[in-house]
């Protein structure tokens, strides 16, 4: 088990680092075990592309209807992924308490939710652009006008689902029936950010004539900053003993 | 008790109690240890021996009481608590997913190290691990799990180590392994508290020993 | 009905229920004083609101029913501001009867707060035609319901009493703070709607018998967040370690060099 000749460069001297920096290494850390567990991944796509053809099917092949409602089916569907994904990223921690591991690192509770809070944002962001075409394909949208404000309504709904997802992720995770729970909690809480950020897709895709996109986009913006600003504050004392 | 200045202290556990529930793991516990003095900590399962370490490495606060380590408030300096000691759960801290040297590096970047490959490659030729550095630890046997979590002990150069059953799920080749590291870390000046039911290896590594039962210390 | 009587019986609660905070000796029979008058008060209520108040010009009888679901619903947002205070405070100090006490809180409010959008559906259906309408203040309602009943359901899944305790604190905080946004943005959703209704263009016999009912429902909330917080606060005695199961001293530390 020792061999001694390795001795030589194991020491070192540790010294703290920056909040970000820390937020940014276990960034780092998520996407490496995302990357290293990509079938997992793949899964998910899947699931969302189902969920977007499982609306077709339940409302008949309505062309318009679909066209309609094209926005709210593309958020129910992140909205369902974000909680499969929210949810592993937390059993990844739970699995050999190796949340206590990073807590006794140290690294300070805020960084572990920025990074891993953040980490999920560009997951849920990736994922809607999978989804993107699908939506295109199924029903009959046309999103080459609006790419860039879609892809601003995108990562700000992205943002306000991950935010409380991650502090209720962290919660579930650690109590009995978690996968029923994290949903339970968290739906409820996300329909502001949904209503906004469906308004705001649907005025993309649907056209702009009263320009009330903006309006939405800074309702949106705020519900980050509350969210962001409470998961940050709050996070600490979830997985602090 | 000998006094002693509270900086020499490795440890000072003023009248700790933890409460679980409708049980009380550790009941109005007071010691105290010097520093660079081993510690070995005995009594049966549900004692409290494993309330205690996570409580020392500040993984858990009392629910009354206070404790210092190291000469630090367990409460007000937390950080630094846990920037100058190591524990070794029985849970590893280990993601499944990465590979042993992702594991290591992970904590080597944490800890602010600058040439966290070359040190973390040394880690793992010490513990034996070197030829197994790219497999994901789900493939890694209870005993080469041991070994990736005392590495990642030993990553930290802590100054106060804390060791829950560090004997269970070795071989006895691994056993011995593991008794010369502790001797080593010894020599560093490290000082090392141990909780295990090998009585025999435990003594010949400590000055000290503590027996816990129902979360009190009584006489072993 | 003049206004003063509804006023006399506010003071009354709200005096009662100090005394019963300030004085502990009277905590034994205060609760059924309050209990007996509101009991009596809502029985009162009723009749005030059905016989002696009078008919809405263009409502008719149905708006009667406001009498009993406007008070429901200030009951319960004021029992859901009282669990987002006990949360906040339970997070700087950890006392676990502070976790009683929002768990109460909770409750109640989740039952008003029920009655009240159930009811609130049955007035909309004479008034709108639907027993549903996307109506800002339903909506939001509606979801608040959801979003309590999430918050209780998560205190059922975690066996711990002091993990449960903080996190039901910071999902209460959350949750509460979700609140004003939800409405806010349900309202630009919608962007129309009737105005809520004030005191002042409001009848002074319906303002008052509606105040009457407030103070009946509010000496009703007393007396059950009171009787379920006892019910917590004893629940928590027999899932927690007393401090009294602890030997009085720790007395001297049995060492021995190994």
């Amino acid at each position: 088990m020792i061999d001694a000749s390795a001795e030589r460069g194991i020491a070192f001297r540790p010294q703290p680092i920056g909040l970000f920096h820390s937020a940014a290494i276990v960034f780092w850390k998520d996407l490496l075990i995302e990357w290293r567990t990509r079938a997992r991944l793949n899964a998910l796509i899947f699931f969302a592309v189902a969920t977007l053809l499982l609306f077709s099917f339940a409302l008949g092949p309505d062309t318009a209807l679909l066209r309609q409602n094209a926005a709210g089916y593309l958020w129910l569907g992140i909205l369902f992924a974000s909680v499969l994904s929210l949810g592993e990223s937390f059993r990844v921690e739970t699995e050999n308490s190796s949340m206590d591991g990073l807590k006794l690192a140290p690294v300070d509770a805020r960084a572990v939710f920025l990074g891993k809070a953040v980490g999920n944002g560009p997951m849920l962001f990736a994922l809607s652009f999978v989804l993107l075409p699908i939506l295109v394909a199924l029903y009959d949208v046309s999103i080459a006008g609006g790419l860039a404000a879609l892809v601003g309504v995108l990562a700000l709904g992205c943002a306000a689902i991950t935010a409380p997802g991650t502090i209720y992720a962290a919660i579930a995770s650690n109590a009995r029936a978690r996968d029923v729970l994290l949903p339970l909690l968290l739906f409820p809480l996300l329909v502001p950010a949904l209503l906004a950020s469906v308004k705001a897709s649907a005025l993309v895709l649907q056209g702009d004539p009263m320009h009330q996109l903006g309006s939405w986009l800074g309702l949106l913006a705020g519900f980050n900053l509350i969210y962001w600003g409470l998961g940050f504050t709050l996070f600490p004392r979830v997985v602090e003993d | 008790m000998m006094q002693t200045e509270p900086k020499a202290l490795a440890l000072d556990i003023r009248d700790v109690s933890k409460r679980y529930g409708p049980r009380w793991a550790l009941a109005r516990l007071s010691y105290s240890l010097p520093l660079g003095t081993s510690l070995l900590l005995t009594g049966h399962n549900g004692s409290g021996k494993s309330t205690l370490l996570r409580i020392i490495a500040t993984s858990s606060s009392p629910t009354a009481g206070g404790l210092s380590v190291l000469g630090l408030d367990a409460r007000e300096q937390r950080e630094d608590v846990r920037r100058q000691t190591a524990l070794l759960s029985h849970s590893s801290f280990l993601y499944e997913d990465l590979t042993a040297e992702q594991n290591l590096l992970l904590l080597a970047r944490l800890l602010g190290a600058a040439h966290a490959r070359d040190i973390v490659s040394g880690l793992l030729t010490k513990v034996g691990l070197a030829t197994r550095a790219d497999h994901a630890v789900r493939t890694f046997s209870a005993g080469m799990r041991k070994r990736l979590a005392i590495a990642r002990v030993l990553l930290k150069q802590p100054r106060l180590v804390l060791l829950d059953e560090p004997f269970g799920e070795l071989d006895p080749a691994g056993i011995a392994a593991m008794e010369k590291i502790i001797g080593e870390m010894q020599d560093k000046g490290t000082t090392v508290i141990l909780a295990t039911h090998l009585i025999e290896q435990g003594r010949a590594l400590t000055q000290r020993r503590l027996h816990l039962r129902e979360g009190r210390a009584v006489a072993a | 009905m003049p206004t003063w009587t509804s006023y006399v019986l506010l003071l009354a609660v709200l005096g009662l229920f100090g005394v019963h905070l300030a004085v502990p000796a009277t905590r034994a029979w205060v609760w059924k004083v309050l209990a007996v008058l509101g009991v009596g008060g809502v029985v009162s209520g009723s009749y005030l609101a059905l016989a002696v108040a009078p008919a809405d010009h263009e409502m008719g009888d149905v708006y009667r029913i406001m009498f009993a679901h406007v008070p429901e619903v200030w009951m319960a947002l004021l029992a859901l501001c009282v669990n987002f205070g006990a949360s906040v405070a339970f997070l700087f100090r950890k006392d676990l009867s502070l976790d009683a006490l929002s768990e109460a809180c909770a409750e109640v409010g989740l039952f008003f707060g029920t009655i009240g959008v159930l009811l609130g559906a049955i007035w909309g259906r004479p008034t709108w035609g639907v027993w549903w309408d996307w109506d800002p203040r339903l909506t939001t309602a509606a979801i608040m319901l959801v979003v309590y009943s999430g918050y209780l359901a998560l205190r059922k899944f975690v066996d711990d009493p002091e993990k449960r305790a903080t996190w039901s604190a910071v999902v209460g905080i959350i949750a509460a703070s979700d609140l004003p946004i939800l409405w806010f943005s349900v309202r630009w959703w919608r962007s129309l709607h009737q105005r809520q209704s004030g005191a002042g263009k409001m009848d002074p016999t319906i303002w008052s018998i509606l105040m009457w009912n407030t103070a009946a429902l509010m000496a009703l909330t007393i007396v059950f967040a009171y009787q379920r917080y006892r019910i917590a606060q004893a629940t928590r005695a027999r899932e927690v370690a007393l401090p009294s199961a602890l030997p009085p001293d720790s007395g001297d530390v049995p060492s021995e060099a190994a």
